[in-house]
């Protein structure tokens, strides 16, 4: 599986899809609470995850992810109105 | 996976796709995905000095504000050199507002600084990818008979679509974040302007009474300045009947916007009753 960490890089992972799913839905369930701090903990984690796990993909090669994680910095409000529709990527 | 990975993977999948869409013949699609990554790399280019203009610009704010701090600082020891010690007391209270304000100033260049480096750093991932790209697409076009030609365009230009939705969302933000200070350094910019720091001293329109009373503190005692230099040095009060009789009357009302702040009114206010007993003292 192939993750992007928005603004960083790409990431190759293998054999661990379960777990980035638990880590993704912690995020999501601090990002219905509404809850700053649990959120940066939450995302943190994930990031660290694939960072930890992940080899990062060379610059020249050209894939697609399978996965697609906001930037790094990202903040509550930002990543809740990426649920309500408003998206973060611009057209 | 419908988290907040899934969502943005769909959002970014989309696009992507809306791009390869718009071309039907693949050596087309080829050059047509292109032209659009180079197209993308021009306003990365662009974003980079937008960032670079705002930062500059509030660089340039931090040049004057430095200059309001050394002449409020100048005219603090005038006053105080005058005997005036509300004066004095007031002039630094402005001295420390503009300090505040630069500290702020100081903040938001570092924001800009940090935006700026994404930006380059983005720019420099997709030059990379859209050479790959460049390169694989003459392969690609070489081999069109192939028939695993579009799986092979399709992936590629997925790989370089991606980057592209990546750095547009560095943009996005980049921009957003400027737009904001470019607001901020608009307001402050009128402010001074306008001559005051009304709104950011606090001080109402009684800022105006303050620097004629400065000014003409300054010119009156210009004969006594050098002793009253002296004497500011060794740390208290100046000349005391030599002081100009410029205090209160002005200030004191002059209440009008100084809803805008409450602290500093009050203090002001008290200051003025005292001044002259100290005066008075020596």
């Amino acid at each position: 599986m192939i993750v992007r960490i928005s603004g960083e890089n790409q990431y190759r992972l293998d054999g661990v899809d379960g777990r980035v799913n638990e880590l993704d839905n912690a995020v999501v369930a601090a990002v219905e609470a509404g809850d700053e701090q649990r959120f940066r903990g939450a995302y943190d984690q994930l990031l660290a995850f694939v960072r930890e796990h992940g080899a990062p993909l060379a610059e020249d090669e050209l894939e697609g992810s399978d996965l697609i994680l906001p930037p790094p910095d990202i903040s509550l409000a930002e990543a809740q109105s990426e649920f309500t529709g408003a998206g973060l990527i611009p057209d | 996976m419908a988290g907040l990975t899934g969502r943005m993977s769909t959002v970014v999948k989309a696009k992507v796709s809306k791009l390869l869409d718009k071309a039907e013949d693949p050596a087309e699609t080829l050059d047509y995905s292109y032209q659009k990554q180079v197209e993308q790399l021009q306003n990365v280019k662009k974003g980079i000095a937008d960032v670079v203009t705002a930062k500059k610009r509030l660089q340039m704010q931090e040049t004057t504000l430095q200059q309001q701090v050394v002449k409020l600082d100048t005219q603090a020891r005038q006053a105080l050199s005058g005997g005036q010690e509300d004066l004095a007391r007031q002039a630094l209270e402005r001295k420390n507002v503009v300090q505040t304000e630069l500290q702020s100033l100081d903040t938001q260049v570092a924001e800009l600084e940090d935006q700026q480096q994404k930006l380059v750093d983005s720019e420099q991932k997709l030059r990379a990818k859209i050479e790959a790209f460049r390169t694989k697409k003459e392969v690609i076009k070489a081999q069109y008979s192939a028939a695993d030609a579009q799986v092979r365009i399709s992936e590629a230009a997925t790989g370089v679509g991606e980057q592209m939705a990546d750095v547009g969302l560095a943009m996005q933000r980049a921009v957003d974040k400027t737009e904001n200070m470019k607001a901020r350094a608009n307001a402050v910019t009128e402010l001074e302007a306008a001559g005051t720091f009304d709104d950011i001293t606090a001080l109402g329109s009684g800022e105006d009474d303050i620097d004629r009373q400065l000014k003409q503190l300054s010119s009156t005692s210009a004969v006594d300045d050098d002793l009253a230099k002296l004497k500011a040095e060794v740390g208290t009060g100046g000349p005391p009947a030599a002081a100009p009789q410029i205090s209160a009357p002005g200030e004191g009302p002059a209440g009008t916007p100084a809803s805008a702040g409450p602290a500093g009114g009050t203090a002001v206010a008290d200051e003025e009753g005292q001044a002259p007993a100290e005066g008075g003292q020596e």
